[in-house]
This record gives C-alpha cells, sequence and structure tokens, in this order.
C-alpha cells in the first residue's frame, strides 16, 4: 500500500534520495533548494542511509565532484538553484558529453540579477544546451515520482546522460501538499543497483575520462550525445509505464488537459499549470468555450513532433514562458513550440507569453484573460507582437526599467 | 612502505607509470614531476590520476590515447580537487559496501595556474575536506599551456607575455604567493616543497611519504618549463640546483604542523647563479636594472630567513 503523507516538495525529493540510497552527494547550501541537502544529511547523521554526503566549497565543486564520484561507478547526485546551477554551467557540458548518468534536483529559481530568490525557470532554461535531461513537475506529487524514475532513466545503456529534476521553488518545494509515497521495497526495485559498465575504479580495467578531442572527433562527440537524446525518448516513455504500473500514476512527454476538443490551447511548463486547470475548468463550466492546456513535463529531450500532433486541430495557442532569453522571436519554449508547429504546417495563430518571472504571481483570472485573447486572435487572425507579458507592473516598461538609484 | 635508504638505479627501473609517446616539449619538468612521482607508489597499487587542464593534460590524454598506465580523469581547469574528491569519496562508500577489494591512491596534478590560481578554492576545500588524495603541483611559474601569461606563483620581473619586460617596465610587479606555507595551514598532515634535485632523492621520497600518509597531502614541484623560462633542456638540472643552492627553492616539508628543513646551502648561492640562465630574466642584467636584482636577493634572504624560523 502506498503510504499518505503530507510533505513539500524538498521533503518528497529527499524522501525519494532516502528510499534511493545513492553513494555519494556533493552539496553547496543556496535557497531555496538547501533544505534537500539538510534532510539528507539528517538521514545520513541518523544512519538512515549509506550516502556520502561532500560538504564541497562552492556549486562548481559540488558538480565538479559529482561528476568524479560517477566517473568512478559510484550513483551520485547533487541539488541546487539558480546561481549555483549558473556556476555549475561549465561543469554541466562536461557531465553530459562525459555521458555521466548524474542526476541533479533542481529547484527552479530566478537568476540573479537583480537578486531574486523566487521561482522563475532562466537557471534551468539557460541549461538547456548542455546536453542534460529536464524533466519538470506541477506538484509535489510528480516532483517525487519524476525523481525516482530519473535514475533508470539515465543510467539505461542506450541513453547515460544526466537528468535534472526540476521544480518550482517555493511554490512545490516549500509548498506542502498531501502526496503518495511509494513504499521503500518497491522503490528499491524500480531503481536497482547501479551496475556501471565502464568506470575509474573497474577491478577489470582501467579507464581514462575527459579527453582533448579535436576536431576530428569534437562532432562525433556531439553527435553521439545527440543520439543518446533521441534514444531518451524511449527509455523515458519505458520508466513512466513501469511507474504507471507500480503505482498507476501516468507520464509522459507532456500532459493534456481538456485537449481532446480543445480550440484554444496554452502550452505552460511547472506549477502555473495548476492554476490554468482551475481557468480552464471554469471556462468550460460558465461558457462551454473549448479551452485546453498541455504541460511540459519533458523539455529535454524535446517531444517536437508528438507536441505538433498535440497542437494540430487548435485554432489558438498560446505559449508562456517563465524565463526571459531576450530573443527577438519568443522565450525559450515559444520558440521550440513554434519551431515545431511551423515544421508540423500547424495553422494555428501563436502568441508568446512571458509571464511570473522572479516568482511573479499568475492568477486564474490571468489566464481567463489568455483564452479571451486567444479567441480574438482565432477570430481575427491578428496577432500583435510574437511576444507580450502578462502581469508586468505597468504596460510601459520604460517607467519600471531600468532600475535608478535609490532615493533616500 | 618509505625506503629508508634510495638507491636511484632501483627506482629508475620501477616501470613507469605514464607512458613514453605523450606530446610534452624535449626538457619539460613536469613530466618529469609526474614520472618521479608515479613512481613512488607500490607496484601492486592501483591508483586513479587527477589532472587540471593545462599542458599535462591536452598533452597526454588526447582522444583517443592516453599516456597513463592508470585510470586516469581530467575534468576541467578549476576543479582538480573538487573532482578527485569524488572519486575519493566514491571509492570510499564502494569499498565499504564490498564492490571494490583493490586498493586504491588518488593522485592529481595541476600546474601553477590550476593550482595557485583558478583552482585555489577547490584545492583549499579538498585540504580542509581531509579526502585521502595527494594534490601535486608542478609549478613552472606561469600559464604555459596558453603561452607563458603571468600567475601568482610567476618570480617578481619574470617577463611573461602578459606582464612583458619593456621600456618602462622590468616584468611582473609582485612578488610570488607561498603555496606550499598556505597549505601547510590548512594543517594537513603532509607538506613537501621540491624539485630535481639529488638524483631525484627529494622528490621521490617525498612523494612516497605524501602518497602513504593518510588524510590530504600537497607537494609543490618547481617544474622548470624550457619555453617559458627560456633555457636549453640540458640545463634543466643545474637550474634546478641553483634553485635550490641559492634558496629560491628551498626544500621543506610540514608533516603535522612540524617544519623541517630538508637542505640548508654551505654556501648560498648569490641569486644571479639562478637568474643567468633564463631568458624571462634578461632584462634584469641590464644596466639600468642592477637595482632590481638587489632587490629579488633580498626578498630571497627574508623568506629564506622566515622558513629557517619555522624551521627551528
Amino acid at each position: 500500500m502506498a503510504v499518505r503523507e503530507r510533505l513539500s516538495g524538498n521533503e518528497a525529493v529527499a524522501y525519494a534520495i532516502k528510499q534511493i540510497n545513492p553513494d555519494v552527494m556533493p552539496a553547496f547550501p543556496i535557497t531555496p533548494s538547501t533544505e534537500i541537502p539538510q534532510y539528507v544529511a539528517n538521514y545520513i547523521a541518523n544512519g538512515e542511509i549509506d550516502t556520502e554526503f561532500i560538504h564541497v566549497e562552492s556549486e562548481h565543486s559540488a558538480m565538479s565532484a559529482t561528476i568524479g564520484a560517477s566517473a568512478a561507478g559510484a550513483r551520485a547526485l547533487t541539488a541546487t538553484s539558480s546561481c549555483g546551477m549558473a556556476l555549475m554551467w561549465e561543469e554541466l557540458y562536461i557531465a553530459a558529453s562525459d555521458r555521466l548518468p548524474i542526476v541533479l534536483a533542481l529547484v527552479n529559481r530566478a537568476l540573479t540579477g537583480p537578486i531574486n530568490i523566487n521561482a522563475d525557470h532562466s537557471d534551468s532554461m539557460g541549461a538547456r544546451d548542455t546536453g542534460w535531461i529536464q524533466i519538470y513537475a506541477e506538484s509535489n506529487q510528480e516532483v517525487y515520482d519524476n525523481f525516482i524514475q530519473a535514475f533508470p532513466i539515465a543510467e539505461d545503456k542506450s541513453v547515460h546522460l544526466p537528468v535534472m529534476i526540476c521544480q518550482d521553488g517555493f511554490i512545490t518545494s516549500h509548498g506542502v501538499e498531501n502526496i503518495l509515497l511509494v513504499e521503500d521495497d518497491k522503490v528499491k526495485e524500480f531503481v536497482g543497483e547501479y551496475e556501471p559498465e565502464h568506470y575509474l575504479l573497474n577491478p577489470a580495467e582501467k579507464m581514462a575520462v575527459g579527453p582533448y578531442a579535436v576536431s576530428n572527433y569534437y562532432m562525433e562527440t556531439k553527435r553521439g550525445q545527440r543520439q543518446a537524446m533521441l534514444n531518451a525518448k524511449q527509455v523515458i516513455l519505458e520508466v513512466a509505464a513501469k511507474f504507471e504500473e507500480m503505482t498507476g500514476r501516468r507520464y509522459g512527454f507532456f500532459e493534456e488537459y481538456q485537449m481532446e476538443d480543445a480550440e484554444y490551447a496554452v502550452v505552460i511548463i511547472g506549477s502555473a499549470a495548476g492554476t490554468c486547470k482551475a481557468a480552464i475548468d471554469e471556462i468550460r463550466n460558465t461558457t462551454g468555450k473549448k479551452v485546453g492546456l498541455i504541460k511540459i513535463r519533458v523539455f529535454r529531450p524535446f517531444p517536437e513532433e508528438e507536441l505538433a500532433k498535440a497542437l494540430s486541430k487548435v485554432k489558438a495557442a498560446a505559449i508562456m514562458d517563465r524565463s526571459e532569453m531576450f530573443a527577438a522571436t519568443s522565450g525559450p519554449l515559444g520558440a521550440e513550440v513554434r519551431a515545431a508547429m511551423y515544421q508540423a504546417h500547424c495553422e494555428a495563430e501563436v502568441v508568446n507569453y512571458f509571464y511570473g518571472l522572479g516568482g511573479r504571481d499568475i492568477t486564474v483570472s490571468d489566464f481567463m484573460t489568455v483564452y479571451d485573447n486567444l479567441e480574438t486572435m482565432a477570430k481575427t487572425h491578428v496577432v500583435t507582437g510574437m511576444y507580450d507579458y502578462i502581469g508586468l507592473r505597468s504596460g510601459q516598461s520604460e517607467e519600471v526599467m531600468p532600475p535608478k538609484n535609490m532615493e533616500v | 612502505m618509505e625506503q629508508t635508504t634510495y638507491n636511484f638505479k632501483e627506482v629508475m627501473s620501477k616501470p613507469e607509470r605514464l607512458a613514453p609517446g605523450h606530446r610534452m616539449c624535449a626538457g619539460c619538468g613536469g613530466t618529469i614531476t609526474v614520472r618521479t612521482v608515479l613512481r613512488a607508489l607500490e607496484e601492486g597499487d592501483r591508483a586513479v590520476i587527477g589532472n587540471a587542464t593545462g599542458c599535462l593534460e591536452v598533452s597526454s590524454f588526447m582522444y583517443p590515447y592516453t599516456a597513463y598506465e592508470d585510470s586516469y580523469i581530467h575534468n576541467a581547469f578549476e576543479n582538480a580537487g573538487a573532482t578527485l574528491s569524488g572519486v575519493e569519496t566514491a571509492y570510499n562508500v564502494l569499498k565499504k559496501k564490498g564492490k571494490i577489494k583493490d586498493n586504491f591512491k588518488f593522485i592529481t596534478f595541476g600546474g601553477d595556474g590550476g593550482t595557485y590560481d583558478i583552482g585555489f578554492q577547490s584545492l583549499s576545500g579538498a585540504m580542509e575536506r581531509g579526502h585521502d588524495m595527494v594534490y601535486v603541483c608542478y609549478d613552472n611559474g606561469a600559464y604555459m599551456n596558453t603561452g607563458t601569461q603571468r600567475s601568482s606563483a610567476t618570480p617578481q620581473y619574470a617577463d611573461t607575455t602578459t606582464t612583458p619586460a619593456g621600456k618602462v617596465s622590468a616584468g611582473k610587479v609582485q612578488v610570488r604567493k607561498d603555496l606550499a606555507a598556505i597549505i601547510a595551514e590548512h594543517h594537513v598532515p603532509y607538506v613537501g616543497q621540491s624539485t630535481f634535485t639529488s638524483n631525484f632523492k627529494d622528490l621521490y621520497t617525498k612523494a612516497q611519504k605524501a602518497i602513504y600518509t593518510p588524510g590530504p597531502a600537497f607537494l609543490n614541484v618547481m617544474s622548470p618549463c624550457p619555453r617559458g623560462w627560456g633555457y636549453e633542456p640540458s640545463e634543466m638540472m643545474s637550474i634546478c640546483k641553483m634553485a635550490v643552492e641559492t634558496c629560491y627553492w628551498p626544500l621543506y616539508e610540514v608533516i603535522d604542523g612540524k617544519w623541517i628543513l630538508n637542505y640548508e646551502p654551505k654556501n648560498k648561492m648569490p641569486i644571479e647563479e639562478f637568474l643567468k640562465p633564463q631568458r624571462r630574466f634578461r632584462h634584469l642584467f641590464k644596466k639600468e636594472n642592477e637595482a632590481l636584482i638587489g632587490k629579488f636577493q633580498e626578498e630571497i634572504d627574508k623568506r629564506w630567513e622566515e622558513l629557517k624560523n619555522k624551521c627551528n
């Protein structure tokens, strides 16, 4: 029987780590992910797990030591947020190109400039080209479930890539929700014993990791990583199917909510999907308008074809980004979804919205406005601008920025 | 583990753990440091060798060839300490779980750029945490891999590509950072400073102690660079000898906090003997720069006295 609990997202991830009992966890404190290593340190202090904690002096060293441990043959993981991940940037690429099945518990938070500790996807979206698999969650239940699926995906022989399990800072990381926990023995069996094929401490062979590769070889390395990313699509679905068998909870590349007959769709990542669902229910109940939602779970590998298919019948779509990339066209999700729809010759009108940057709230009524806008766009075939902001304090951006010196 | 008597012939006939065929320069001190340190491993013991990015890394592990007879990991420039921390911790866990039976030693090499400068924090963290590993800095006093840029290990007045001697410049302005002393202040069980003298006895025995002392150990090895320093490969050994005889590079150890001077020259040679054969100090011998040699000598004398006081 599954265990009913009330846990925050951070507690849920830490609990999954306890159940997996990994070998090595180097970590460095940063809000809002700090609690994860704290909980793990407590499990260790009380003899509940065998994991060795490395008290590194920075996030760069956290990922460096995780790479060292993983290359040595250990199941290794770390946790971080925001600037912590930015400091790891160089190492994220190295972990992926070394093909190490590392798992990173990422609690999404805005990158500094100005400093801000709240939910925002600029950290992981900035790392979207590093070669990591990225899986996002709407709720505490999802982040827990995703975490249990992470190592089986990463360690699959046809994948061998690092995996980032992302959740929204504070919204899920600190928000306490009811959650169903899988029994310890079932998790243990599901994740399995880690048996690497090639590793530094292998008694049967010696190994060298991290070569200098000149132009004769570099390109093939990248093509190899792409292949692993392509292979990961199948593996992610297989692991999800096994997980469904165990728990009854179903996961794919994305969740479709009221999409069967939807004419107007929102595409979104993370916790704001819950707010959007509430708006959909209200709209459908009060007006009968056919509104729906696609909530992206897997951003890398990006499910391009599947997504385009799911959006093939809508009249208008709003793609919602929780991070800026200062491109002329859109944010990162906007760019990917638009490209997928263009390639599939989708005819829907598409707009990109920036919302919730630095933890700004998005409300049910905001989503109702989004659906109203989509209806207008579908009718008039006029989309004013490639992107827009939701919930910006002033419509005229120059009034809020640039920041001026504080007046005393 | 430590040999009480040093037999040069015997030590040199031990199997090489850095295979020939790597691409380091003729007359490179870094390679000699690596070979001497690795020779200090007991033959039955396995090792994982770490390496910061630098000449050594790009010349000894160019895909698809490795020059190492042991398992080896290069990660990046600034994180050799942290990377080997991870490897060593993995070893402890896997050993505890019964997944590994062999004994492994953990030795990482970094140049002075990767050790004194960009990798300083990572090294400091690894030393403070107490991992059972040896960090070996092959100190050639500049960023040689990128073409002799100044580091915090570069001696004062050295002509480097970012501190060129010119009409109004006499080379690097600042004096060297004393890294071995800084690591000693981490209260690690073993720190040694060495270079190539006395048939490599000094370096070899220090490497043995560093490898077989439980806990973190640090070796700072002056490893000349023919391209950056400007000398003929055949002159390397005499340059090392002069570095020691002038007290520019004193040989010492810090064992559990106790400072030990390993060699005190009977007649301390003037610093010119070390500076003269090197192109990077050529400008100091111009008439107008004579005073600078005096200042160089003053710094050497000051540090030598400080060291002797610590060792008493």
